[in-house]
């Protein structure tokens, strides 16, 4: 792929806008403790592209998110209705409905691969991402989506605030936590359809987690930490992306991820806010000052002492 | 003085587990009342299924003659501290400003007018030195006071705390108790869960007795007996009045 040619253009701003809104919503993730939800909803995406490609029997892109979108959907609602109805804790009903629909996600791949024009689909790009396989009406379509994300994100930012902090006290001052937690879903379901064609169904949770964690090592603001995540996100699309156009049917998402990865890296040992080498930095001085301190009171009560002799 | 408060015949469960049943009483404007009772006994679960934050199993609520969701703008509720996780990345002013979130409705940001509101309610509470803090670096203490200030702001007629005092140190227990009161004499009305039964006369003019249901509730020099208070405690009273 070349780096100017019209369609990498298209496909790096997708990648940049799917990192934005990812970094966005990973921020509601992060506060809501449920990073992994992010997870399970992305590989309860894959049997949707599937299904959907196989009732077309062609790819149609639209077609196919929807039907992802749906099937994440039905993923979300199974994770509550197992929690809400059973002994088993969220945790465990996340990790269930990851496998379960992952695997019957791949089952249904197997047999779409022997239908006729299966094999030359390329939906096994769902699985690792394929930026690069996107032609500009599927980026068109991506970045109107993360444009809507970004949108309902940042203009709600004192409505999540309040609801992340302290649902309880949201609820009586009369915001509905209810419609909060409906609306964070639909974020969720939503960067997972953008994100699935460039990052695949097993890295995109990342695009989710990382960035979100990364920014709280340099802030101490929530509207800031949102900031920099969304431009953590943003900036591993992008030089992920790029990096994977050296080389020829390199999967985009794998290298967005480690891109990611290596900004997490630098976050936790530089941060500003606790990272490991700020903290041991600032300690280290502290324990200098109240050295020259205790040597100064010494040197000066024994001077004191020797005028007093 | 009329009731502004009612409950009537009021239930409430945590799964199947009854936690509180055949709940009645009937709170009178201008009053500060201390829900007093053992661990376990609901004084929480009371509070928040009159809130709506906790479904009640069966039996009414009113404010005014209202349901609550009718007027819970006119309502401040302080919750425990410890329900909320002081690590978010957020200052002191920042979090008295929420307390404004409801009155300034969706989609608007908090304004300089809302800045000033929110300023006046720390300085009230004596931490404007603490406006820029973090959350997560103030005391015990001082996180109390920023969320009394947050439920000041909010300029309610009617104020539910859940155990303000936990852990506090004297001084930010003097100034909660110290607020409190100016909110009543003003004719707000409060409701406190209480756990110390040494400073309930000195603090309150109405006490609530509750142990799964309510034991006595009425002016303090009534129902804070020896008597009532046995009814409530049960054999944990002994031991709580020997080592007193």
């Amino acid at each position: 792929m070349n780096l100017l040619s019209y369609n990498a253009q298209w496909v790096l701003l997708s990648t940049l806008l799917l990192g934005m809104a990812a970094g966005a919503v990973g921020v509601l993730s992060y506060w809501k403790r449920q990073s992994l939800m992010s997870d399970t909803l992305s590989h309860a995406a894959l049997p949707g592209v599937v299904i959907g490609f196989m009732i077309v029997g062609s790819k149609q892109l639209p077609i196919m998110l929807l039907a992802a979108a749906i099937s994440a959907l039905v993923g979300a609602w199974l994770v509550q209705t197992i929690r809400g109805s059973s002994r088993v804790k969220e945790d465990a009903a996340m990790g269930i409905v990851l496998s379960v629909f992952f695997g019957l996600g791949i089952m249904l791949l197997t047999f779409a691969n022997r239908m006729p024009g299966g094999g030359q689909s390329g939906l096994d790009h769902f699985i690792f991402g394929q930026a690069a396989a996107m032609v500009q009406s599927d980026v068109v379509t991506m970045m109107l989506v993360a444009g809507i994300v970004l949108l309902i994100v940042v203009l709600l930012l004192k409505e999540w605030k309040i609801t992340l902090f302290d649902a309880s006290y949201a609820q009586g001052l009369g915001f509905s936590v209810k419609m909060m937690n409906s609306l964070y879903t639909a974020l969720l379901v939503l960067v997972v359809v953008v994100g699935i064609q460039a990052v695949g169904v097993i890295l995109l949770a990342a695009l989710m987690i990382i960035p979100a964690v990364s920014a709280r090592y340099w802030s101490n603001s929530f509207s800031i930490m949102l900031l920099l995540s969304v431009c953590f996100g943003g900036g591993s699309g992008v030089l992920g992306t790029l990096i994977s156009t050296w080389g020829k049917g390199w999967p985009t998402g794998p290298f967005i991820v480690v891109t990611a990865a290596v900004l997490f890296v630098v976050s936790l040992l530089f941060g500003t806010s606790k990272g490991l080498v700020t903290v041991w930095y600032y300690r280290r001085r502290q324990t200098i000052e109240k050295q020259k301190h205790a040597l100064k009171a010494v040197i000066a009560s024994e001077l004191g002492e020797g005028a007093h002799q | 003085m009329s009731a502004v408060i009612t409950v009537n015949d009021m239930n409430a469960a945590y799964r199947k587990s009854e936690v509180l049943s055949n709940v009645n009483f009937d709170v009178n404007a201008g009053t500060l009342t201390a829900i007093v009772g053992p661990n376990g006994a609901g004084k929480s679960t009371l509070i928040k299924s009159m809130l709506d934050l906790h479904p009640r199993s069966s039996g009414e609520v009113a404010f005014w003659g209202q349901r609550y969701q009718a007027v819970k703008k006119r309502i401040g509720y302080v919750p425990q501290r410890g329900s909320v996780d002081w690590d978010f990345p957020t200052d002191a002013l920042d979090v008295v400003m929420m307390g404004l979130y409801g009155s300034i409705g969706w989609l608007k940001r908090p304004g300089k007018g809302h800045r000033e509101q929110a300023m006046e309610a720390l300085r009230s509470m004596g931490m404007e030195l603490y406006a820029n803090r973090q959350i997560s670096q103030l005391s015990g203490g001082q996180q109390q006071r920023v969320f009394l200030a947050r439920a000041l702001v909010q300029d309610a007629d009617i104020y539910f705390l859940d155990e303000p005092l936990a852990g506090v140190d004297a001084a930010t227990e003097h100034i909660i108790m110290n607020t409190l009161q100016q909110l009543r004499d003003r004719g707000r009305t409060v409701i406190v869960v209480h756990h110390d039964l040494q400073t309930v006369e000195d603090y309150y003019d109405h006490v609530l007795l509750l142990n799964r249901t309510v034991i006595a509730h009425g002016a303090t020099g009534d129902v804070f007996t020896t008597d009532q208070l046995v009814k409530t405690y049960g054999g944990a009273l002994r031991w709580l009045r020997e080592k007193v």
